[in-house]
Formats: C-alpha cells, sequence, structure tokens
C-alpha cells in the first residue's frame, strides 16, 4: 500500500508540475499588456515601465514562472492588476462562495441519485425502473443553465419563493446564504444526479448477477437482503470513482451557472478577470482549481486502493 | 438461388436490420429526433419560413401565433427560422470537433495499444488524464478568451477535449483485440503492428468509436451552447441556440417562449443523440442488451 501510494505521488506532482507549466504558457499567449489595460491609452512610457517592473512583467518567462510557483507554494498568489489586491484574499473570498456551492451539489446529486439507482435496479424492467431511466435521460441531455432559467421563471418570478439571483451572503445567517445557493445547486446538480443514478443502477445490476449474490440467495437471503448486504457494498466501487470526477464537472459546470444567478464565486472571477486581463488572477484561479481536482482524483484513487487489494498490484 | 440445404433465399436488402432498428424503441426514437434536426438545418441552407437577418422591431417579442409558429424575438425575428438555423452551427461545431477528437484520438489510442507497456503508451495515458484532470470548460473559456470568442475557436476548445476520449476508448477496445487469434495469425503472416492496427485492429473498434462518437456529438452540442451563452461561441449575426437563450434571459419574465423553444431544441437533440447512442451500442453489442445503463 505504501509503494502505490508513493507511485500515485509521484505522478501526482508530476501533473502538477505539467499543469502549471500549460497554464502559465496559456497565459504567455494571451494577447494584451497588463499594463497598458490598467493606465489606459494616455499613459508615458516610463510609467507604464515603471508599472511592468513593478507587476513583475519583465524578466524572462523562466524567472516569471519560477517567482509565480514560488509564491504560490508560500501562499503568496500575487496581486490583482485591476483590484490592487492580494489574489490570495479574492480567492478566499470567492472560494467561500464556490466550494459550498459545489459541496451543497455534490450532496444534492448524492441524495437523489443514490436511493433512484437503486430502487431502478431493484425493480429492474418495472415501471419505476423505466421512470428512473427515462427521466435520467432528460436531466443528462437538459443544458443545465437553461434548466436553471426555468427555474429562475417559476421559483423566482412566479412563485417567489427564492430571489432571482446574487448571493445573501454568510454574515446574513447560514440559512439566507444557503437559500440563495439553492437553486444553482440543483441546476448542478440535476445533471451529475442523472449520470450517478445510471452508473449506480447499472453497477448494482452488474454485481447482483455475481455468483457471490447467488451464494448469498442459496443460502437463503432474499432478493433484498443479497442486495443490501452483498450487491450494494461491491457496486459502490465506480460509483466512487464518478462522485470524485463530478467535483471537476461541478467546479466547471459552476461558471456558467454563477453567471445566469450572478453569483461572485470563483468561476464568475475567471471569467470577469479573463475580459479584464487581470492575468495573475486567471493563473492563480486555474491552478488552484486544477490542482483541486487532481487532489480530488488522488484521494478517490487512494480509497479506491484502500477498498480493492487487487488494485494496489498493479 | 436458393440454397438447397436451408432453403433459405438471399435477398437484397437485409431488412432484418432494419427489423431491429425499429424493435429498439430508443434507436427508433433517437433516429427520429436526430433527424428532425438534421433535416431542419439541412433544409435551412435553402428555405426558413422568414428571413433571419431582416429585423422587423414592429413585430417584436410576439407570442407563438399563426404566422409565427414559435414566435419572435426581440428584434422581431422568427424564433422557429432561427431554430433552424442555429441546428446548423450547433451541428457543424460538433461534427468538427467530433472529427478533431478522431482525428487525433484514435492514432494515438492504437499507437499505445500497439506498444502496451512502453514509455509512449505511459506518456500517451498520462497526457490523456492530465486532460482529464483540467476541467474541460474552463480551458474551453480560456483558449477562446486568447484566441477571440469564435465558432471555430469554439470548434477547437471542445475539440481538444474529445482526443483524450477517443485515445482512451480505442486504446481499451485495442488491447483487447491484439490477444486474439486472428492477431496472431496475421503476425504469423509477416504483418507488422502498424499495419495490423489499420486493417485488423481499426474496424474491430469501429463499432465503439460510433458509439462514442454519439455520445461526444451531444457532448459538443452541449458545450457549444454553453459557451455561446456566455459569449465565446459563435458570434452575431450567427444564430445559435445558446446565444438566442443569453438575448432571452433578461426578457423572461414577459417573453418566456424566447427562452422556451431554444432550451427545447438543445434538450431534444441531445436526447436524441443519447438515445441513438445507447440504441446502437445494443444493436452492436447484445451482451449488454436490456438496457444496462
Amino acid at each position: 500500500m505504501l509503494r502505490y501510494t508513493l507511485k500515485r505521488l509521484v505522478s501526482l506532482a508530476i501533473s502538477l508540475a505539467i499543469a502549471s507549466v500549460v497554464i502559465f504558457l496559456a497565459i504567455e499567449i494571451l494577447p494584451g499588456d497588463p499594463a497598458a489595460n490598467m493606465l489606459g491609452v494616455n499613459a508615458q512610457e516610463d510609467t507604464l515601465a515603471a508599472l511592468r517592473d513593478q507587476l513583475g512583467l519583465n524578466g524572462t518567462p523562466w524567472e516569471r514562472y519560477s517567482s509565480w510557483i514560488g509564491g504560490m507554494l508560500t501562499g503568496d498568489f500575487g496581486t490583482s492588476y485591476t483590484y490592487r489586491t492580494p489574489v490570495a484574499e479574492m480567492l478566499g473570498e470567492r472560494l467561500w462562495i464556490s466550494l459550498p456551492l459545489a459541496l451543497y451539489a455534490l450532496t444534492m446529486s448524492t441524495l437523489i441519485a443514490f436511493p433512484a439507482g437503486i430502487w431502478a435496479a431493484s425493480k429492474r424492467g418495472s415501471v419505476a425502473d423505466v421512470t428512473v431511466m427515462g427521466v435520467t435521460q432528460i436531466g443528462v441531455a437538459i443544458p443545465n443553465f437553461w434548466f436553471a432559467m426555468l427555474m429562475v421563471l417559476v421559483f423566482a418570478i412566479n412563485l417567489r419563493w427564492f430571489s432571482a439571483g446574487g448571493f445573501a451572503g454568510w454574515d446574513a445567517g447560514f440559512f439566507a446564504a444557503m437559500k440563495s445557493l439553492t437553486l444553482p445547486a440543483i441546476a448542478l446538480a440535476l445533471p451529475q444526479a442523472s449520470i450517478l443514478a445510471r452508473v449506480m443502477r447499472s453497477s448494482l445490476l452488474d454485481t447482483l448477477s455475481e455468483d457471490f449474490v447467488r451464494t448469498a440467495r442459496a443460502k437463503g437471503l432474499t432478493r433484498r437482503q443479497a442486495l443490501w448486504r452483498h450487491a450494494l457494498r461491491n457496486a459502490l466501487i465506480p460509483v466512487l470513482t464518478i462522485i470524485g470526477m463530478q467535483f471537476s464537472f461541478l467546479i466547471a459546470g459552476a461558471i456558467i451557472i454563477e453567471n445566469v444567478f450572478f453569483l461572485p464565486g470563483l468561476g464568475r472571477m475567471i471569467f470577469q478577470a479573463i475580459s479584464s486581463r487581470d492575468l495573475i488572477v486567471v493563473e492563480s484561479a486555474v491552478m488552484l482549481l486544477v490542482f483541486g481536482v487532481i487532489v480530488v482524483n488522488f484521494a478517490v484513487e487512494i480509497a479506491y486502493a484502500l477498498v480493492d487489494p487487487r488494485l494496489r498490484a498493479r | 438461388m436458393a440454397d438447397p440445404r436451408t432453403n433459405i433465399r438471399p435477398k437484397a436488402v437485409d431488412w432484418r436490420l432494419w427489423r431491429q432498428v425499429f424493435a429498439s424503441r430508443s434507436l427508433a426514437i433517437g433516429l427520429v429526433l436526430t433527424l428532425i434536426f438534421a433535416g431542419a438545418a439541412l433544409i435551412s441552407l435553402v428555405w426558413a419560413p422568414y428571413d433571419i437577418t431582416q429585423m422587423n422591431i414592429a413585430n417584436k417579442i410576439k407570442p407563438p401565433s399563426g404566422a409565427h409558429w414559435l414566435g419572435t424575438d426581440h428584434f422581431g425575428r422568427d424564433i422557429l427560422s432561427m431554430i433552424m438555423v442555429g441546428a446548423r452551427t450547433s451541428i457543424a461545431v460538433a461534427i468538427v470537433a467530433v472529427g478533431i477528437g478522431m482525428a487525433a484520438g484514435v492514432p494515438l489510442g492504437l499507437w499505445a495499444a500497439a506498444r502496451k507497456g512502453s514509455l509512449l503508451d505511459e506518456v500517451i495515458m498520462r497526457a490523456n488524464d492530465l486532460v482529464f484532470a483540467f476541467p474541460s470548460l474552463l480551458i474551453a473559456i480560456m483558449i477562446t478568451a486568447t484566441f477571440g470568442p469564435s465558432a471555430i475557436n469554439a470548434i477547437i476548445a471542445i475539440g481538444i477535449f474529445n482526443i483524450p476520449v477517443f485515445a482512451r476508448i480505442t486504446r481499451s477496445g485495442a488491447l483487447t483485440l491484439w490477444q486474439r487469434d486472428f492477431i496472431l495469425a496475421a503476425r504469423v503472416a509477416g504483418k507488422g503492428s502498424a499495419r495490423i492496427s489499420v486493417e485488423h485492429i481499426l474496424p474491430n473498434v469501429t463499432n465503439l468509436l460510433i458509439v462514442q462518437g454519439t455520445i461526444q456529438f451531444s457532448l459538443g452540442i452541449l458545450a457549444e451552447a454553453g459557451l455561446s451563452y456566455v459569449g465565446l461561441g459563435a458570434q452575431p449575426p450567427t444564430p445559435s441556440w445558446g446565444r438566442m437563450l443569453a438575448d432571452s434571459q433578461t426578457m423572461i419574465s414577459f417573453a418566456p417562449h424566447m427562452a422556451l423553444f431554444p432550451g427545447m431544441a438543445i434538450l431534444l437533440t441531445v436526447l436524441g443523440l443519447n438515445l441513438m447512442g445507447d440504441g446502437l451500442r445494443d444493436l452492436f453489442d447484445p451482451k449488454l442488451r436490456r438496457g444496462r445503463t
């Protein structure tokens, strides 16, 4: 297990290093001079040069790359060109919206998908199964930002249960804040829940046809007991992988959903930073997201190996 | 000419295949939905109910009526015509994006499988993992922001993320094939691994690729709609479903029809493609039949 963990750790470090280079290079080729952008068209050449120097835009690409990475490792994410505030501070603020939103959506999707998938698998071929499969088929196909717009129309404009957008802030209290995240979380969770329910169902059906389930039935367990005691635990492995992968979908999907609901989250910040050429913000925020995704996938792989010893041998 | 032993006459048309197609509900529904939207896109090349470049302010934001079946938008343009022309954008973007993914991903997958366990295989698969680790939409947004928002850049951005998908599925399909006896026979006959990959492996993974292609096609349509919605896809005056939705957002309270129909178009197209993908997989691989997934 230690060997396996070390191997995965090395691969994690390599992935992170390559990811940082790719992000850095992508930002390098972004057109536009941030200094000129900040000072406007009438700026003096020497003022521009001074500002470039201050922003650390001079120097070789290698120098800039190493100072960026060195800063990130010590918690210094640079200073935003447009807001003149430390990027780390901005990220921290936005993270308090995006992270709860992703977790809220993930919880919601799991709470919907597990019962739906188990129900459909245990009643395979029945009306319940066909209904769950039909609904999830639509859930996968629906563009989530359109679903979000329809929810705004029904629940915010017509019924007035929720506000149409914006974030109440954590100062307004836990429930007020969660309430303003509820419609976005539903919009994010719906497609994920549909995928998860389908994976849960097919995985459970696969395990139910395994020999050990037949053995369990043969020793006198009912179909239901065999499902809950033996099949379910074994069916969970692929489901866990999908949950890990969904984290990255939730973060990325949030960019569009945050735009629908005017939520000041991480995705919306990246989007705005790209349009205002606030490159240091884009760089650090994207790196943080990719870091999050890679670490979550690493954690899933380790958890996977803990559950299934066969994987460690590979 | 009848075979005297079995008394089976060869048929000109293999009706069994078509019977199978229509016996599978999802394949039939998926095929019909896909054909409707592909047909609408094709018809719009020569004819649409109204000219969508023509504004008609006097007639703006009208709910569905006899003259405008799906109503008009804030410029008085006919929404049905816009959806028909918009189908062209969505389908074109998705087709080219799948094409990019296949053109680069399939050779990579074949190559990796032929040199299984080698450094090359390792590099290709790790690179794949890396692309998977990036939230794809985020990178698509970065690419379109770097090179300017346009349909072409949206295609490239979506296409790049199709490459590892096709590389992976080709590799895994090819790996099982390499274990088979007929490949050994080809080897004995003196064929090199490149020739075996093209002549024997590729034809046998085509079914896998068609099914995956349908799925990536539908994901491409969703991605294009998302990018256009945030303003990074096709630019005006090219109509696209995503931008129609973005335009309708501020007017949703008094003109819900403007948001309803383009969204329905996306939903039904993607649904059709997904159902078709499921149906094709069942058709190609009877072992998976009866809707496992």
